[in-house]
């Protein structure tokens, strides 16, 4: 299966040579992948990889809303679930410099819960673990436990950024002191610490910018977004490719706005509806055990030094 | 079915429950006209992420109980931050007494797109 969409891109005079390239939805997975010319294409998850894959020089994978602690339909065991994610990490080809974890590792943000996380992840062969929080991990002690075992070394609630292979990995925060009305929040301190950490950054460096609630806006009616995202992303327009990763939606949702490309992941817990398409954000419930897993997933991405190119895999648990 | 079971059996308790306090109420103040948090407690439900009824107007010292009828947790925090329930699991309750008129506005703290008031007069 393949969809070939043309692009039109600005002549902004950014030095880029590839941009995300690939969007489709095959049910059992897809491949983003970014070459030059602008043209987007897709394949579906298990057929021949392209070339990017194996040159890459930077691979990492994305896992999302694990919400131990969930026990209801359609997931009555999402311990299992999340070792399968496991598993199928410590199965790929080649293991992940870094995994990233996008918030709500817990359901109930307790200590048994957070504990339940990390053992999970002790199995998970990745060069480094890094984790921002989600509501849930959060909302019950403003982030205490989370802080104490998952935000070590981090600012504020737990934002921070890294360099790993010539790419600069940025942390951020949304969830902090939600407001009524919905949306995530980023802040005016988290926000002055992003001017300052991209600061000394060259606009050729590509960016992963990863966070829970996504930072455009899904759905804001379900709360699906960043209030203050906008500040952010105008952090980030300089820069050549710009890798937005977020969960909290529990499906995989892309879209490319420039340089910027945003995408979603699946949760390893349970499936939540499309935007709008449901009367509540809640989990999908009528669920065909046999078809749980092909709802649930993980993301890997690999970033090719050469071409600048970063290829986006979603993957599901099956 | 069940819900329907249920729902009797929390009005019969609300009902028995406020005989009871009327009762207890006038034999110590007999002909004492019954105080609003005397009355049993009004009943907001939580149920598909909405609050239900989303406006809820009461006398002053009366009471709320909200009770959580979906599969995912949420809270009850007042928009001021003056009161926040505990996370409410499936079928939890959380009972607040309103003692001064004014309009309370309020939303869960995890899904913070909900949002409620109560009205105290």
């Amino acid at each position: 299966m393949s969809d070939r969409i043309d692009r039109d891109i600005s002549n902004d005079g950014i030095d880029r040579r590839g941009f995300l390239k690939c969007m489709a939805w095959v049910g059992t997975g897809v491949v983003w992948s970014l070459s030059s010319g602008g043209v987007l294409t897709s394949r579906a998850f298990g057929e021949p990889a392209p070339a990017s894959e194996a040159q890459a020089t930077a691979s990492f994978v994305q896992i999302s809303d694990s919400h131990v602690g969930f026990a209801k339909e359609p997931n009555k065991d999402v311990i299992a679930t999340f070792n399968r994610a496991v598993e199928k990490i410590n199965a790929l080809p080649r293991q992940p410099d870094v995994l990233l974890h996008t918030g709500d590792l817990t359901h109930l943000a307790k200590a048994e819960e957070f504990d339940a996380v990390a053992q999970i992840l002790k199995g998970a062969k990745a060069g480094q673990n890094f984790f921002v929080p989600g509501e849930h991990d959060v909302f019950t002690d403003e982030g205490k436990l989370y802080l104490e075992r998952f935000g070590r070394g981090t600012r504020g609630l737990g934002w921070h950024s890294f360099d790993l292979r010539g790419v600069h990995f940025v942390g951020l925060v949304n969830v902090a002191n939600l407001q009524p009305g919905g949306l995530g929040t980023l802040g005016p301190e988290q926000l002055n610490w992003l001017k300052e950490d991209l600061r000394g950054v060259a606009s050729s460096t590509p960016l992963v910018v990863y966070a829970h609630v996504p930072l455009w806006m899904v759905y804001p009616k379900w709360g699906w977004g960043t209030a203050d995202s906008e500040a952010a992303l105008a952090l980030m327009r300089r820069f050549a490719a710009v890798t937005v990763l977020n969960g909290h939606i529990h499906q995989v949702l892309q879209k490319t706005e420039g340089n910027i490309t945003f995408h979603t992941a699946r949760s390893t817990a349970f499936p939540q509806p499309e935007p709008g398409k449901a009367e509540s954000p809640g989990p999908i419930k009528n669920v065909a055990a046999d078809r749980l897993r092909s709802m649930l997933g993980l993301t890997r991405v690999d970033y090719v030094e050469k071409d600048h190119m970063l290829a986006v895999v979603d993957s599901t648990l099956e | 079915m069940k819900r329907l079971i249920c729902f009797a059996a929390v009005l019969m308790v609300a009902v028995l429950a406020g005989c009871a306090e009327r009762g207890a109420q006038s034999d110590a103040q007999p002909g004492a006209k019954p105080a609003g948090g005397n009355a049993a407690p009004v009943a907001v439900s939580i149920d598909n992420f909405t609050f239900k009824p989303d406006v809820v107007t009461i006398p002053a010292g009366g009471k709320i109980t909200w009770t959580n009828r979906d599969d995912v947790p949420h809270t009850i925090k007042s928009n001021d931050g003056s009161f926040t329930s505990a996370a409410l699991d499936t079928d939890q309750t959380y009972t607040r007494v309103f003692a001064a008129p004014g309009e309370y506005a309020y939303f869960c703290s995890i899904h913070p797109h909900m949002t409620a008031r109560v009205i105290v007069k």
